[in-house]
């Protein structure tokens, strides 16, 4: 499958504990909210970068396997996704978007999550626009649908539901609390 | 630079009982499924990741001048954070080499009693694993039970006590752990006995291990009677040696008693193994002394590091051996079962001589505890 990320660090070759503390110092670099792609060959860097992640918070995605190389994506945790702000008021749970997607009713999926996190999981049909490229694509997105954005916890779609609302976008729902928590099918770019 | 420790001076320590601190720095996950165990052992755990910054977080919970040893899966991020503790003022922090991998390998040669006409029988603890395998050894000659992967152990025991291995023997086909049973006979000239019902799909010649059938070691005449004892496999088969002992492979254990379930057929084997051990071996004497293929328990190490139990004695006090209703047994041994062994599947494989992984891929095929008992 094909994942893009933000950046890419070579730690293969490398026995534990090096895989782990090159993320660890590589991550204070990137942008919150950016990708990283970790490559390392150590069979054990899986679990440990996956707790490492949940102890500092940030997300791992998945990992890849290529021959000998494992890829590790791992995304920093944005600190926009913890402010608390005002909301987009039109909200929609998990379970009503299923019963919309069951009923065939005729709605856009806006998933705004980063392309490596769409990449291991989305529902069936979902359009990806990364929230920081939401500005400049949004002609991707059809105004006179009904649009439901999700991203992984419903504080990314929360702001894209924000700037589309104030591009003139009339039917916009926001889906809570998002991908973390949905059971329903999903798609992955395999 | 901090100092380290090597797994046979951890293993005395464990045997001899001594109070050992283990910082286990590996992730909480792994730690939870598979760690160091001994009756005097205190583990604490603490991943390396989360000590990068410092290893302030672990500087409260221990002492300066106690001896701790730090140990992760290989060896190397055990050393950083012993060098970092011995910069933070910690004096006696000792690495343990090779960390858990070589943990796992480790065999301790522990002496269970003599045989008569001068014979002896040994055990093999593999603490790391929970794996027990025996030599015995009269009149120049020796069998060796339930060999493990780590072969040259057998070898240079044979060697310094200066006595031949003639016989490999395995109580079953293993899905925990690599035999090292065909290899070793291959090496000694020796010959592999496997029971034939545990055999039907190996790609290699073996001698069938058959009740009726004893084998003789050395001249004095050592008897190793095979008892068909189905149930953790269908071939599973006992071994009475020297009419003291009988060898239960992963029939009976110390404190629990085997699962019938890692070649996937619970249902059909679990009145095998209810027949094995609640008719079978009832019949036997009570004084024979029970040496299992397995512990799970550090409290099932006994004195000198040994794991054995007089059979009368598991009688009264085995919870596997007291479920007088066979639906409570059937459901006691089918069901709540604990996870399978890592990798137990292409165990078989190998076993079987169906595939045959690299050296490395081996010993990650053997990382975890060996999970072959019901633990009642």
């Amino acid at each position: 499958m094909e994942i893009t990320a933000n950046e890419t660090l070579d730690a293969k070759g490398l026995a534990c504990p090096m895989p782990i503390v090159r993320t660890k110092k590589a991550m204070t670099d990137l942008e919150p909210g950016q990708v990283m792609e970790v490559q390392a060959t150590d069979k054990g860097s899986t679990a440990d970068l996956k707790a490492w992640a949940e102890s500092t918070g940030h997300q791992y995605l998945g990992t890849v396997e290529e021959g000998e190389v494992l890829k590790h994506y791992v995304r920093k945790a944005s600190e926009e996704e913890a402010k608390e702000e005002k909301k987009h008021e039109d909200v929609i749970n998990l379970k009503d978007l299923q019963n919309k997607i069951e009923g065939e009713e005729e709605i856009t999926i806006l998933d705004v999550r980063e392309p490596a996190e769409f990449a291991f999981g989305h529902i069936p049909g979902a359009i990806n626009v990364p929230l920081g490229e939401l500005e400049e694509r949004m002609n991707e997105i059809d105004q006179d649908k009904d649009v439901h954005v999700i991203c992984r916890t419903g504080n990314r779609s929360d702001l894209a539901s924000q700037k589309l609302t104030d591009k003139g976008y009339k039917k916009v729902k926001n889906v809570v609390p998002g991908m973390a928590e949905w059971d329903g099918p999903t798609n992955n770019n395999q | 630079m901090s100092q380290s420790v090597a797994t046979k001076e951890l293993a005395k320590k464990i045997i001899n009982n001594e109070k050992t601190l283990i910082l286990d720095v590996r992730n909480t996950d792994e730690f939870d499924n598979w760690k160091i165990e001994g009756e005097n052992v205190e583990v604490i755990n603490e991943p390396y990741f989360n000590l990068l910054d410092s290893v302030d977080p672990v500087v409260d919970k221990l002492d300066k001048d106690q001896e701790i040893i730090a140990v992760c899966a290989k060896g190397g991020s055990s050393e950083m954070i012993a060098d970092m503790m011995e910069e933070a003022g910690f004096s006696q922090v000792y690495n343990l080499e090779g960390g858990m991998k070589a943990w796992s390998e480790h065999l301790e040669p522990v002496k269970i009693g003599d045989l008569s006409d001068g014979g002896a029988l040994y055990q093999f603890v593999r603490l790391g694993k929970g794996c027990l395998s025996y030599f015995i050894e009269s009149d120049g000659e020796a069998a060796v039970v339930d060999a493990n992967r780590m072969i040259d152990v057998y070898e240079d025991f044979a060697k310094e006590r200066g006595v031949q291995i003639k016989y490999t023997i395995d109580t079953h086909l293993h899905a925990d752990h690599i035999s090292g049973g065909r290899m070793l006979a291959e090496k000694t000239g020796g010959t592999y006995y496997l029971p034939e019902k545990d055999a039907t799909e190996v790609t290699f010649d073996f001698a069938g291990l058959e009740e009726g059938k004893d084998i003789t070691v050395g001249r004095t005449s050592i008897q190793v009677q095979p008892l068909y004892s189905p149930g953790h496999t269908i071939g599973s088969t006992s071994l009475i040696v020297d009419d003291q002992y009988l060898l239960t492979g992963d029939i009976l254990f110390v404190r629990s008693i085997g699962r019938p379930d890692l070649a996937g057929k619970a249902e059909d084997w679990v009145g095998d193994l209810r027949n094995t051990l609640y008719s079978r071996y009832k019949e036997l004497s009570d004084n024979l002394v029970v040496l299992p293929a397995h512990y799970s328990f550090a409290e099932e190490l006994g004195k000198g590091g040994s794991v054995s139990a007089r059979l009368g004695d598991l009688y009264q006090r085995n919870a596997g051996l007291q479920v007088e209703d066979e639906n409570e047994f059937r459901k006691m041994v089918t069901e709540n079962l604990p996870p399978q062994p890592n990798a137990y599947e292409d165990i078989r494989k190998t076993n079987m001589g169906k595939i045959t992984p690299e050296v490395e891929e081996q010993k990650e095929m053997e990382t975890g505890p060996n999970r072959c008992a019901v633990e009642g």
